[in-house]
């Protein structure tokens, strides 16, 4: 069951899984991108723990509503709308149910439509899909989302920046993917 | 890292405000957000706003002024600004004419100025947008998001600000910046990589003896590393892609912008300049406009892009040449 506490202390674990990797995300990014996803990454999760500091939530939904403002308003480039884009389908889903895996299936819809991209494109899509069809199955695992990321190594990039360098993509993590593979684990860690 | 800087994550917001306290006379800073506006806005006429990751300046606050764009949106290094800052420029360009959106083709820029797009549309505001497209180091195909908008981008802010300065409606600059944009194309070499200061070490290092072809203005990576070469064959190289490009015809008019990517001396860009109009003389080209400087920069790195759009249509050229108060232009 979804509440409160427990939404807030998935997404403080989240910011914290941010904060302490948040040199290794813009590594990664370098090789394939422009370097900052990290940064960006944490200038929006801090802006969240900020809002989560002086707000008071009725909802879980009011959470998500927040998270999607403060990120969409702070970590800019393409992660900001897609993470913002994500919550804010998510805010409209948690009005509806509180089962998780319906929650995020909206979110990962959220992403597809802003980014207008699919799985096997190289990008966080590659990793809320199997983490959806997980949780609406019953049965997500760490080892799940391991596998997930770990998934966008080998493939090429055909959406966001790191498709400009196209074959040479190939052999590196999607920065993305990365990122959110710590929402997914702070969630497995804190609502089971 | 040694840079002339504070605070790294202090960094935009002292560069913004740096600019628009230096030229008071020109430019004002929306406060609460990193948005440069132009001085006395025109009324009834079509606000032009641009923007992008901060890093390329004097792109694009530099370009702020009577005759070029209403207002610029900052954002973090490299990083495409947030759709509430692009929103709020949105509502201070507007003057009852409607505003018009000059995007470079980057993921990022594109969602950010979509959603502020949508955001404004709900408000009533009447918005349009064009999203350049000249770098041609990029293989257009279906596997990529097309091509980087680069240093091509600023020729579009002049037209369009011209015609908006002429009292162009939002329909007129939009059918304006397609038939621009197409005829636009750029292509660079680097000599270095750039270093976002957050970050403190450069994107990509190039040998003393190595330079890379089509290197975008993050640094992402070109076409084809090899050892440097005189000024003449880096030319020659960049023209053999421009060339088929468009293709050239003889009698031809064409603008050349020659753009500095941060760190190149303008001593070299002359040089660099010199051999580019040679070179375009003896395809027997007409060469009806030049510009030589920093224009669209990749903050630190060093080298330069060569910007050639063919001339289709006189008033595109007298665009090109009507005046302007900017910083930079």
């Amino acid at each position: 069951m979804l509440d409160t506490t427990k939404v807030l202390n998935w997404l403080n674990e989240f910011a914290s899984l941010i904060e302490q990797n948040k040199a290794y995300l813009s590594d990664l990014d370098t090789p394939i991108g422009d370097g900052d996803h990290g940064n960006n990454m944490s200038r929006g999760v801090k802006a969240m723990q900020e809002q989560f500091a002086k707000s008071s939530f009725e909802s879980p939904s009011d959470i998500f509503k927040a998270t999607a403002m403060t990120l969409m308003g702070n970590i800019g480039g393409a992660s900001g709308p897609l993470y913002g884009s994500a919550f804010m389908e998510m805010a409209k889903s948690a009005k509806e149910t509180s089962d998780l895996g319906t929650i995020i299936q909206a979110g990962l819809n959220g992403i597809a439509k802003r980014g207008k991209a699919q799985t096997g494109e190289k990008t966080m899509i590659d990793v809320w899909q199997p983490v959806s069809e997980s949780l609406l199955a019953n049965h997500l695992t760490q080892q799940v989302i391991d596998t997930a990321v770990k998934s966008t190594k080998p493939l090429i990039a055909t959406k966001g920046r790191a498709s400009y360098v196209a074959k040479r993509s190939i052999g590196h993590l999607d920065p993305g993917s990365v990122s959110s593979g710590y929402l997914f684990t702070a969630m497995l860690n804190n609502l089971k | 890292m040694k840079k002339l800087i504070n605070n790294p994550s202090d960094i935009v917001v002292e560069m913004v405000d740096g600019l628009v306290n230096s030229y008071p006379e020109l430019l004002n800073r929306l406060d609460s957000s990193l948005i440069v506006i132009r001085k006395n806005l025109p009324e009834n006429k079509v606000g032009i706003i641009s923007g992008g990751g901060s890093g390329h300046e004097p792109a694009h606050a530099g370009f702020v002024g009577q005759g070029m764009l209403t207002a610029a949106v900052c954002g973090q290094v490299f990083t495409s600004p947030t759709p509430d800052q692009i929103f709020e420029a949105i509502k201070a360009a507007d003057t009852g004419k409607g505003v018009f959106l000059v995007i470079k083709n980057y993921s990022g820029d594109i969602m950010n100025f979509e959603m502020a797009k949508d955001m404004a549309e709900m408000e009533g505001i009447n918005v349009d947008s064009c999203i350049v497209d000249d770098d041609i180091a990029v293989e257009n195909s279906t596997y990529t998001q097309g091509k980087r908008g680069v240093a091509g981008t600023i020729l579009v802010h002049k037209i369009l600000g011209a015609a908006s300065e002429n009292g162009a409606t939002l329909e007129e600059i939009k059918q304006l910046s397609d038939k621009t944009i197409s005829n636009i194309k750029t292509i660079g070499v680097a000599f270095s990589g750039a270093t976002v200061p957050e970050v403190g070490k450069p994107g990509f290092v190039l040998a003393d003896d190595e330079i890379e072809y089509g290197v975008g203005i993050h640094g992402e990576p070109g076409y084809r590393r090899e050892k440097l070469q005189p000024s003449k064959q880096l030319v020659n190289e960049l023209i053999s892609k421009l060339k088929p490009a468009f293709p050239f015809k003889e009698n031809d008019q064409y603008a050349v912008l020659i753009n500095g990517l941060g760190a190149t001396p303008l001593m070299e860009q002359y040089v660099f300049a010199n051999d580019v109009l040679k070179q375009l003389k003896s395809e027997k080209l007409n060469i009806v406009f030049t510009k030589v400087g920093n224009y669209m920069t990749a903050i630190d790195m060093a080298g330069v892009s060569l910007t050639l759009m063919k001339i289709e249509d006189q008033a595109w050229l007298e665009k090109l040449n009507s005046p302007v108060m900017t910083v930079a232009w």
